[in-house]
């Protein structure tokens, strides 16, 4: 997911020939008070004039708290957005909130449930409230990390090994597995030091994060290269989708590969390569069946 | 950058800050972008200062938007 | 010493016998740190000459006093690779009478050693020089004051020039050797303050760049290289200087190193890149016709690999031993290519003269694989488009154009499109780039050109290419 900045027409123009999966349009940090009115028109205007192709958009809106968040919502649902990014999510609550404007609006324009809700957490408040965040709503997609606002509530710093986050990184994913949504990991701004932010994307790949934001095109191809399977991994996995196959059509129950009986966690985990090679563009989806 | 004030009729002044270079094969597209944007918004009446430097027509748009908004008071959004 | 050639500019101008009505020459190995045109033009003018003919290998920003000098008369004619800045842009408003010739930097070689670019006298700039006119750019002396490495433009002209003054700013003990240019074609040394300013010679065109769109076009340009099929053992190589080429070439050495192979040669302006590459062992020899900078030019100074080449050995197509004859890929950059693959590198897409022909046709032509790397968009102005405003290097050269919006092959060249495509990489029809760009950008109205011909853009061959008309506001 690549933040772009909604006063930046330019870098609105163009975020998708880098290939990111999803694009954030952000109307909300890196857009000045006297600019928010500007921004919000001009990210309606992108939303609805220039073809993305199949990347998914999500836009940061302005905290509903704020003059400016209805504005955002109806501004954006309006355009079509997939999803909505609400920031500093701390409760259930403010999801529901969230999602009651967005229906407003939606039945407004009548096209109602199409659009989607990831919550960003960005306080302790809102780690410990994870799991309701995470299904407070029918629309939420995903849950994600906002560690600047995170690591100054709990009234530490930001460190390059990332120890203050991992209760927050952990808890995120766990919440999010157990509501059945995705997960995202917080953005990495050093963009001079690659070593340090393809760690940081092998840390939280272990931890079970789907996805990093970043802000920068640059950053895209080492979040791809981590996430995408190797070719091992995807002959293994295509063994064991294989096998599913084959004991399916045999209409046996039990699952054998080389000889070894295969669980129902190491089917999934195949599947989940198989998507994820065919995300990263590395297999064909024709392919991958 | 465009800036909006009052005036008869819609009149539209583009200056292009690269050169000439928009000026002479988008000059005409951009002015009718602009008339069009200002008329959508019911504006028939401006003297609109625009300066180009290559903008694509949804930020034209979005520009000309913003302008009339501040010059109006009177948001496109509900309140 | 008995038989010097030392005078000053003013009598070295009375001894070459240049009359009004005649040609006079220029290299542009300083770019834009140029003095020696500027110089001697205004020196011309003093001395009350008019009608003059300029033959440049090129002309840059810094050249713009040359439009008082074509307005009082004393230059009625240009010949040129390229021009920029606002000489340009009065040339293209109609300020010359007759239109400026450009030719590419091979073209120029052939028709000076052809006898069809006829020089009288060439005032050639060198950062040393001994007394009877042997002559190079790069230092010779704790005295010297520039360097611009190659002098590669200059040598048809010292050879084939029927009078040469080399104008120096480091005057050093004979024998300056090993030289570029000999004694034995030049008739006088002229010694000034400062021939160039060598910090220029990387200015502008030459940048290490971070934008995204460069890297993401660089990476594309050298997928497209490395699984073209002429990416193996003893291949060779040329790149442009804009940011997408020369990141292309850090993509290019990573591949290289990780398969272990090695270039036989790169050729052309030679970079610092291509310098770091050949030192450390994965290109063989540099053949450089213009340093590009001051690692270059330095590098030509000391490294034995490193050869200085004339135009004429660099990039004629009227000579069979050009080395681009021998070149397997060349990455090159385009202000508009069109959907028949032709590109325009001069003239930008508001009618004004903005570029240099350079290389491009000679390299596109010679070379086994040509690849174009532009931008769909620039802005608002269109890269791709249905027909480009000025033809410089014909479809038929061009084989494969980049752009981040996929990579479009000439039909002609069905085995690279199978090559690329079996590589996953994004090959798109590129009237389909074209359509893109009009869906982006809207169309364009037509520019509003006058009927008075500005330019003539010959072909390497001699024969005319296309012409350029005035612009009109």
């Amino acid at each position: 997911m690549m933040f772009v900045p909604g006063n930046n027409p330019g870098m609105m123009a163009d975020a998708h020939i880098y290939g990111p999966d999803s694009i954030m349009l952000d109307l909300e940090d890196s857009v000045t008070m006297a600019e928010k009115d500007a921004a919000r028109l001009l990210v309606y205007n992108a939303l609805k004039t220039i073809d993305y192709g199949n990347t998914e958009m999500v836009v940061r809106i302005n905290p509903l708290n704020t003059p400016y968040g209805k504005k955002d919502v109806e501004a954006v649902v309006k355009a079509g957005v997939d999803v909505i990014r609400m920031p500093k999510t701390e409760t259930a609550d403010e999801v529901r909130e969230l999602e009651a404007e967005i229906l407003k609006v939606e039945t407004e324009i009548g096209r109602v449930g199409e659009t989607r809700i990831m919550a960003a957490i960005e306080s302790a408040l809102g780690v410990v409230n994870a799991y309701a965040i995470a299904t407070a709503s029918t629309r939420m997609m995903g849950i994600a990390l906002g560690a600047e606002d995170y690591s100054a509530n709990l009234k530490t710093n930001r460190t390059p090994g990332g120890a203050e986050l991992l209760l927050a990184r952990e808890q995120i994913v766990v919440a999010a597995r157990a509501a059945g949504i995705c997960c995202f990991d917080t953005v990495y701004s050093n963009l001079d030091d690659m070593e340090t932010f393809r760690k940081e994307v092998e840390l939280i790949k272990t931890l079970g994060f789907d996805g990093k934001s970043i802000i920068n095109p640059r950053q895209i191809e080492v979040v791809n290269s981590v996430f995408t399977p190797t070719e091992k991994e995807i002959n293994k996995a295509r063994a064991v989708v294989a096998a599913i196959k084959e004991a399916q059509a045999k209409g046996s129950g039990v699952i054998a590969v080389n000889g070894k009986m295969v669980d129902r966690p190491v089917v999934l985990r195949a599947e989940r390569t198989i998507a994820l090679a065919v995300a990263a563009g590395v297999i064909d989806k024709e392919e991958a069946l | 950058m465009v800036t909006i004030g009052p005036g008869e009729g819609l009149q539209v002044d583009l200056q292009s800050s690269v050169a000439a270079q928009f000026g002479r094969q988008f000059g005409r597209q951009i002015k009718a972008v602009i008339t069009e944007t200002l008329e959508g918004l019911g504006i028939h009446d401006a003297h609109v200062e625009a300066v180009d430097k290559g903008a694509l027509d949804c930020t034209i748009r979005a520009r000309v938007t913003a302008a009339a908004v501040r010059a109006t008071g009177k948001d496109v959004w509900k309140d | 010493m008995r038989n010097s050639k030392v005078v000053t500019l003013e009598e070295a101008i009375r001894r070459s016998g240049l009359k009004d009505g005649m040609t006079i020459s220029f290299h542009h190995h300083f770019r834009g740190g140029d003095k020696v045109v500027n110089m001697v033009v205004d020196k011309l003018a003093q001395m009350g000459f008019k009608d003059l003919k300029l033959a440049a290998s090129s002309l840059s920003d810094v050249h713009k006093p040359l439009i008082e000098h074509i307005k009082n008369g004393v230059i009625t004619g240009i010949s040129t690779s390229g021009l920029r800045g606002e000489l340009a842009d009065a040339i293209s408003h109609g300020l010359l009478k007759e239109p400026v010739v450009f030719r590419s930097h091979g073209g120029r070689g052939s028709a000076i050693a052809n006898g069809e670019l006829k020089i009288d006298v060439a005032f050639l700039g060198a950062s040393a020089c001994d007394e009877l006119g042997n002559a190079c750019g790069v230092p010779r002396s704790e005295n010297a004051k520039s360097i611009c490495g190659s002098l590669g433009y200059a040598l048809p002209d010292a050879r084939y020039a029927a009078h040469v003054v080399v104008i120096t700013d480091d005057l050093v003990a004979y024998p300056n050797m090993p030289q570029s240019i000999s004694a034995a074609d030049v008739e006088s040394v002229v010694v000034v303050d400062s021939v160039g300013d060598s910090s220029k010679i990387a200015a502008g065109a030459i940048r290490d760049s971070k934008n995204p769109r460069d890297i993401l076009l660089a990476k594309q340009a050298a997928k497209v290289i490395i699984n073209s099929g002429y990416f193996k053992e003893g291949f060779s190589i040329q790149t442009g200087t804009g940011g997408a080429s020369l990141a292309a070439v850090k993509y290019i050495r990573e591949e290289m190193i990780s398969r272990g192979i090695k270039a036989s040669f790169a050729l052309g302006g030679i970079t610092a890149h291509m310098v770091k590459l050949h030192e450390e062992g994965l290109i063989g020899k540099l053949i450089d016709v213009q340093s590009f900078d001051k690692v270059a030019a330095e590098s030509i100074a000391k490294d034995p690999l490193h050869q200085e080449v004339s135009a004429v050995e660099y990039a004629s197509g009227q000579h069979l031993g050009s080395a681009t004859h021998a070149l397997d890929m060349v990455i090159l950059s385009a202000l508009e290519v069109d959907t028949d693959f032709n590109v325009n590198v001069l003239v930008g897409s508001d009618g004004i003269i903005r570029g240099a022909i350079g290389g491009h046709q000679d390299t596109a032509a010679d070379s086994a694989l040509s690849i174009i790397v532009c931008p769909l968009l620039r802005g608002r102005i269109p890269c791709v488009v249905p027909k480009v405003t000025t033809l410089i290097t014909p479809g038929k050269s061009v084989d494969v154009v980049v752009t981040e919006y996929g990579i479009a092959v000439n039909p002609a060249r069905p085995e690279i499109k199978e090559k690329l495509q079996a590589a996953g990489l994004n090959i798109v029809d590129i009237k389909s780039l074209a359509e893109k760009a009009s869906s982006i950008i809207g169309t364009p109205d037509a520019l509003p050109f006058g009927d008075k011909v500005v330019g003539i853009v010959m072909n390497r061959d001699g024969s005319v290419l296309d012409r350029i008309y005035n612009i009109c506001d």
